[in-house]
């Protein structure tokens, strides 16, 4: 034992996580204790702490942190990543707002749960051990899991909520074996310490950790949803309140990707032989099987759950390619997919007629009369799910099969683009059942003017993209930059 | 003058006037007629904007001209805009269709007139782009960007298949291109760059070439459209409306062809000197089987986009004769094809109007009653079939020419492919305008009214033109031309010259 463990530890990295942590204590007291009609200033609470949390990330400066002895660690990439999530929360909290009143489901405790689910992402991106690890995982997971059965009279929810905790359970207890072997045979679960020990690659790899990798990595798999380990996405996706498939389609992938990114390529970089192998499978299963699935699907939320299967298939190429660059090119991929999503989910949102929420594809026939704008909308953020340039979702496709190309992964590349054509199809078919199709009913869809503005924000973003994306290539390159040094 | 960046300008300019149309509000007959004169003066403007690039232009150097370039996505891609003697015509050529195009679209547009010259002002920003862009990023950007527009004018406002022709065509597009885009990314790892005149003067090695030449060759090949992946083509073009159909042939086919000019002739010589014989093969499949194709359908747009494809494989037998006059020949029949292929769909287009049917049966006699129409059909027709005086002649005669050099054989087999288009385009033009007039609905049918006069006074004029008087567009083609033979030869050269220093170096 060092002297330096009796020191309290420096608490300064870890501040935002800090105040997010007693900030969510407080509005959940405030919610109890004044129990009635608090919904409203708590998530006025909660989307005021998400806004002080991220300037505080802001504020930390560029260097990398470490504290609680290597178990937390803010660096560039973490920063990156965290405003990420905190703007996905954010959103979707404001989305939500309409939804959870109309469906009698605005009680105080949503707000409170989204904010933990945020504090387990945030340490997730944080992690710098194999524990931290798994701690900001399971907080952020069990939150999840509460929020997908958060409307408890529906079957549907409930359903999902609690497929959502077994499964993700068992992938928990997967990944949580995967840590023990790698400690067990490495004897040390600090990240910079399991680096040196991998060292450059040529360091001979026992079975048992080839066990352990595996093991990790399918758990890391199940957390974005890649194939094979995906099945629970499309009940859930189509289970849970849309607002929280919205959330559960943004800031978590954020968050779990860059914590995959992040175990990958900063303890196990020496592996990489071993997993890039495990990496290249699961991209193309996934980016092969969201194309393809994707196709069937007339209920327009388990569509997007197999687009956002197909996606993070597409950002895993960029991680497959294993250097600073693919990265790079998975950040980029995370913060423009984000972007999209909050546009299609306000869409789906307003998406209702008298009898409640609609999530039929077929709804939406004959959108381009009857509500140009969100039609026009609406195709502007499928054309850029497809990746048709010049829209954002290209330039995203483009950077990560740039690295793959660069790491000389052509197979790889060759089935992703050919997978983003059969994709294209169902976006494709979106549009042609907003345009070409004659209107089935008056769609009288109004929406509010927060959910306008986010709508409106979104396509532009996926529109205008191409004119300045120096912000976010140069800010994705600074953050991949400090995983490798 | 030289300051404004009259490329940006003629390439952005109609999608600001689109933004504008976007912003009409009001009365539906009043946004419809303002949308209509918003495209109509915004085309017009254009036009007359690319002129300047014409008068401008410096004959005397292949290099580029009119040149801009700014700092755009990091790591050596910029945008980069220019042109030379290959582009300079197609982007005139594009601004010159489009005014027609949206005259054309006057009457026969009635629902969503909006949104229908929003698709086509943006389409126009993307196509100028496409030929003006020196950076193969933006240069993608541009040419699968045009998807997006032609997909709703095919799926919005196209014929009873619609549905099935607008997907066909994107996804058959898309997966051409997409390999394409691969190719550039191994390119920029290969150069460090994807600026254009950069990769010029690279030396991608052989082996590499091979795997690039096709990869562009599956995007290309697609667009211009080879035999055997035509077949979006004639579905495309049926289901369109007529003023998609100009465009599609005018201008995105030519597309393909502006593609093996810039990227794949001059950027890997040693793998289109290897693929030759196969561009030929497909080539003069192409001329004479989709010719004969031609020959039997029933369908008036169907046989026009058929003989499309076989005029596009003269395209690609010129170009890749890798000779002064093959290639010129091949830019004056893009040219000429634009226009010719273009007026004849607009010939269609107005018959369409009045009777509703392209069924070729349907008609008969028709110079009975619109000797006008006849008259501008027939001039078509011809130049078609390449008669001399019209700039069909000029194009094809020198591809034969270019040909023969390179391959006799190839040139005797391209030239049935000029019998056969006499005989469906003249078959065609005696089943629908001569006969009896005796079909019941025709007997009451108007000639061509002042619009759709003013439509095709144009065409003509240039057709006649350049039929007559090829020099201007000869001239401006010239010296690129020679740059890019003379750039090929001496790679081609110095790439035989590497073999043998490998073998020295080997001996060593």
């Amino acid at each position: 034992m060092t002297p330096n463990a009796f020191v309290s530890p420096n608490l300064l990295p870890a501040l935002p996580e800090i105040l997010m942590a007693c900030g969510a204590m407080a509005l959940l007291m405030l919610g109890v204790f004044r129990a009635q009609a608090t919904q409203r200033s708590v998530t006025q609470g909660a989307l005021l702490l998400l806004m002080v949390t991220a300037a505080l990330v802001m504020l930390q400066g560029s260097g990398r942190m470490e504290t609680f002895s290597g178990g937390f660690v803010t660096d560039a990439f973490s920063r990156y990543a965290k405003i990420l999530i905190l703007l996905g929360s954010g959103v979707m909290l404001v989305m939500a707002q309409g939804y959870l009143r109309r469906e009698n489901m605005d009680r105080f405790e949503f707000p409170v749960l989204v904010l933990l689910a945020t504090l387990g992402m945030m340490m997730m991106v944080s992690a710098g051990d194999l524990i931290s690890l798994y701690m900001g995982l399971e907080l952020q997971s069990l939150s999840l899991y509460v929020l997908a059965a958060f409307k408890r009279d529906s079957q549907r929810a409930t359903e999902a909520g609690l497929k959502y905790f077994v499964l993700g359970a068992l992938a928990s207890g997967i990944l949580l074996y995967g840590a023990s072997l790698i400690y067990g045979f490495t004897g040390t679960v600090n990240f910079m310490k399991l680096a040196t020990v991998f060292g450059d690659g040529h360091a001979e790899v026992g079975l048992g950790l080839i066990f352990g990798l595996v093991f990790l990595t399918a758990g890391l798999a199940f957390k974005i949803s890649a194939v094979p380990f995906h099945m629970w996405t499309p009940d859930v996706y189509e289970g849970a309140p849309t607002p929280v498939t919205a959330l559960l389609a943004s800031a978590p992938k954020v968050a779990a990707m860059a914590l995959f990114v992040r175990v990958m390529t900063q303890p196990l970089l020496g592996m990489i032989a071993q997993w890039q192998q495990i990496v290249v499978f699961i991209s193309i299963a996934s980016m092969v099987l969201g194309a393809i699935a994707a196709i069937g699907q007339n209920n327009i939320k388990r569509l997007m759950a197999f687009s956002s299967i197909g996606h993070m298939g597409f950002a895993l190429v960029g991680l497959a390619s294993g250097t600073q660059e693919g990265v790079q090119a998975v950040l980029i991929y995370l913060a423009i997919y984000v972007a999209m999503n909050f546009g299609v989910f306000g869409c789906i949102l307003a998406m209702r007629n008298k009898g409640g929420q609609l999530e039929g594809v077929n709804d939406l026939a004959g959108l381009g009369r009857t509500n140009p704008m969100m039609a026009l909308a609406l195709a502007l953020l499928m054309f850029s799910l497809a990746g048709i340039p010049p829209l954002a979702g290209f330039f995203a496709k483009f950077f990560v099969f740039l690295a793959a190309i660069h790491a000389g992964l052509y197979t790889l590349a060759v089935i992703g683009v050919l997978a983003s054509v059969i994709g294209a199809y169902y976006y494709l078919r979106i549009i042609k059942i907003m345009y070409f199709d004659a209107p089935a009913d008056v769609q009288d869809w109004p929406m509010s003017t927060s959910l306008r503005f986010i709508v409106t924000g979104s396509s532009l973003f996926s529109l205008f993209f191409f004119i300045y994306p120096m912000p976010i290539v140069t800010s994705a390159a600074t953050a991949a930059s400090a995983l490798f040094r | 003058m030289s300051d404004w960046p009259i490329l940006s300008l003629v390439t952005f300019l109609p999608a600001i006037g689109g933004l504008f149309i976007l912003l009409i509000r009001g009365e539906e007959a009043m946004v419809a007629h303002n949308a209509r004169m918003v495209a109509l003066w915004t085309t017009l403007f254009t036009f007359a904007l690319s002129l300047l690039l014409w008068t401008g232009f410096d004959n005397s150097t292949a290099a580029f001209q009119f040149v801009e370039k700014h700092g755009w996505l990091g790591g050596n891609i910029n945008y980069h805009m220019g042109v030379d003697g290959i582009s300079m015509p197609f982007i005139i050529l594009t601004t010159f269709l489009m005014p027609l195009c949206i005259l054309a679209s006057w009457e026969s547009i009635t629902a969503r007139v909006k949104d229908y010259m929003i698709a086509f002002l943006i389409l126009e920003t993307l196509m100028v782009g496409v030929f003006s862009s020196l950076d193969m990023v933006l240069f993608y950007l541009f040419f699968e960007g045009g998807l997006i527009p032609m997909f709703l004018i095919i799926g919005v406002w196209g014929g009873q298949r619609r549905v099935y022709a607008s997907f066909k065509f994107f996804l058959y597009t898309l997966a051409g291109s997409v390999l394409m885009l691969l190719a550039i990314m191994a390119m920029y790892w290969a150069a460090g760059t994807t600026d254009i005149t950069a990769l010029m003067a690279f030396r991608f090695d052989p082996g590499m070439q091979k795997w690039l030449w096709l990869a562009f060759f599956a995007s290309f090949a697609v667009k211009v459209p080879m035999w055997p992946v035509h077949t979006w083509l004639p579905d495309a073009h049926v289901e369109a409306p007529t003023a998609g159909s100009v465009i599609l042939a005018g201008i995105l086919l030519k597309m393909g062809g502006y593609g093996f000019l810039r990227f794949s002739l001059p950027m890997f010589s040693v793998a289109s000197e290897m693929f030759t014989p196969l561009i030929y093969g497909l080539s003069l499949i192409a001329i004479v089987y989709t010719s004969l194709v031609a020959l039997v359908q029933k369908d008036m747009k169907k046989l026009i986009a058929y003989s499309s494809v076989a005029h596009m494989g003269f395209v690609t037998i010129g170009m890749f004769a890798m000779n002064q006059q093959g290639v010129q020949g091949a830019m004056v029949q893009m040219i000429s094809h634009g226009l010719v292929s273009g007026a004849l769909f607009l010939c269609v287009g107005v018959i369409y109007d009045r009777i509703h049917t392209r069924d070729i049966d349907a008609y008969g006699g028709l110079v009975e009653r619109m000797p006008v129409y006849a008259f501008t059909f027939m001039l078509f027709t011809l130049a078609t079939v390449g008669l001399p005086g019209t700039s069909g002649f000029v194009g094809e005669f020198l591809i034969l020419v270019g040909a023969y050099q390179a391959n006799s054989w190839v040139a005797f087999v391209a030239a049935t492919g000029a019998v056969l288009a006499a005989a469906y385009s003249l078959w065609l033009y005696r089943r629908v305008v001569f006969g009896e007039l005796t079909k019941p609905n025709l007997k009451d049918i108007m000639d061509m009214n002042r619009r759709e006069i003013a439509v095709f006074a144009p065409l003509i004029i240039a057709t006649l033109w350049f039929g007559v008087y090829p020099m201007p567009l000869l001239d401006a083609t010239a010296v690129s031309v020679e740059n890019l033979i003379g750039h090929y030869t001496a790679s081609l050269a110095s790439y035989d010259m590497d073999t043998g220093n490998v073998v020295t170096q080997l001996a060593h």
